[in-house]
């Protein structure tokens, strides 16, 4: 079994940039949830020169809208949602020092050059493992947009939150090169 | 003339909502079991791995084995003979909902097309009636999440096209997919009827069980090559690449206009819900 890199937040770029897509990570420490909802807001205000709710630079941002805490619970299930949608505003995210995006599924080009340009990665964690990711999420706290209910802005503490890189700082890609592994030529 | 009244409806409809987020069906479990047999990718095996004690987790745990808990999609088979009294029958699978979402902890995922702005009981849901003889009433329950939805398509093919045309778009879409749809999935193929008729004909085929041979033997047949292309792509459990990208392909097919050749393609994630109700 291959190495498991432990990562524990805030990011540095040297905690990130020897990194290469396809090594197991564990994330500890504090991450915050974030979807598109939330993405066009902060954009908002940046682009008003608002201060923002919460820090950017050197942080991570979980891709996650997770169902409610039952009660005795920090959180319901939760994992990873479709990073795609998150294209439009990772960029700028990235310029402003984030260094880390946990989701699943493909990153558009813009983003992943962002990613060897800023030095940031971004990590898939396995979609439609909910109740399972849920595990790792010790604390959460709602710190911005609790009107958008599932989609505001959590603060989680999250103690070994396991992931794969796709996107490195030098613009891998575990998925094209992952699928390529496995392709049938006829295909 | 049998008598239904929407209370006895409201009360099932509440609990299978919310059993179908904790408890994934046998079916799905087996296959994961399966495909751990075929997979060769180290990674794709510990994900099969992961998914299964997911499905455990959540089954104990009484917590949803997945955030995305859905839009609620609901299949009716409704006897003629039977009279549906109380409220309309919608707004009793809706108040199952209304009720279900709540007391389940179920995530609220129904909204504004552009303000987005949360409905905040996850409806409106999506039914599809069907009338059908004698005094029955079916209704399937089928939490539907955003992330499969999304990666749907649909193609008015030219007749022409045929069966090898049809092959081409159906891999090429789970191929495009990639990972994005929570692979391994498993893949709904309706063909034939006309636009709209497509897309229910491809979700309705999601709701036989998993493993269950088609059938109609030249449905099954091209079942069965389908998903042999399909797991050809290399795409793999979560699209980090495998053999086990699909679970299945299941098709429903009827005929359709002499000009067209109508195929929608609706991908399901490894997350299946189905429970299915007698009334």
């Amino acid at each position: 079994m291959k190495t498991t890199y432990h990562l524990e937040t805030p990011l540095e770029t040297n905690d990130i940039e020897t990194l290469r897509a396809g090594d197991q990570v564990t994330v500890s420490g504090t991450v915050y949830t974030a979807r598109d909802a939330a993405h066009r807001r902060l954009l908002e205000l940046m682009d008003q020169g608002e201060e923002l709710p919460i820090p950017i630079a050197g942080q991570v941002i979980y891709y996650v809208g997770p169902s409610p805490a039952p009660p005795g619970r920090v959180i319901g299930a939760a994992g990873p949602t479709t990073s795609y949608r998150m294209d439009p505003f990772a960029p700028r995210l990235l310029e402003m020092g984030l260094k880390g995006m946990i989701g699943k599924g493909k990153r558009a080009p813009e983003v992943v050059e962002a990613m060897v340009k800023y030095k940031g990665i971004y990590m898939a964690a396995i979609g439609g493992a909910g109740a399972l990711m849920a595990r790792s999420i010790k604390a959460a706290r709602v710190v911005a947009y609790e009107d958008l209910g599932p989609e505001a802005i959590r603060e989680l503490k999250v103690e070994k939150l396991p992931a794969v890189v796709v996107n490195d700082t030098l613009g891998n890609d575990l998925y094209v090169e992952g699928q390529k592994a496995y392709r049938v030529a006829s295909v | 003339m049998r008598v239904i009244s929407t209370d006895d409806i409201i009360a099932p409809i509440r609990e299978a909502v919310i059993q179908a987020n904790y408890d994934l069906g046998e079916d799905v479990i087996q296959a994961f079991q399966s495909g751990l047999e075929h997979e060769e990718s180290p990674v794709g095996k510990e994900i099969l791995i992961r998914l299964i004690e997911n499905a455990r987790v959540a089954a104990e745990e009484r917590i949803p084995m997945c955030q995305d808990t859905g839009i609620a999609v609901f299949f009716v088979e409704l006897g003629q003979g039977v009279s549906i009294v109380g409220r309309d029958l919608n707004s009793a699978l809706e108040e199952g909902v209304r009720q279900g979402y709540e007391e389940g902890f179920l995530r609220k995922s129904v909204c504004h097309p552009f303000t987005r702005k949360n409905t905040g009981d996850n409806t409106p849901v999506i039914t599809h009636l069907d009338m059908v003889p004698g005094e029955g009433l079916k209704i399937w329950v089928v939490p539907k999440g955003g992330g499969s939805e999304n990666m749907s398509r649909l193609f008015m093919l030219p007749p022409s096209a045929g069966w090898a045309g049809i092959k081409e778009r159906v891999v090429q879409t789970v191929q495009e997919a990639g990972p994005n749809p929570c692979p391994p999935t498993i893949v709904g193929v309706g063909i034939g009827g006309n636009f709209e008729r497509s897309a229910i004909l491809a979700k309705k085929s999601l709701l036989r069980p998993l493993g269950s041979p088609n059938p109609d033997p030249e449905l099954a047949q091209m079942e069965q090559e389908l998903l042999g292309e399909i797991n050809k792509t290399g795409v793999g459990p979560q699209g980090l690449g495998g053999r086990v990208t699909s679970l299945g392909v299941h098709i429903l097919m009827m005929p359709c206009h002499i000009a067209s050749l109508p195929l929608a393609i609706n991908i399901q994630c490894h997350a299946s819900r189905h429970v299915k109700l007698e009334i």
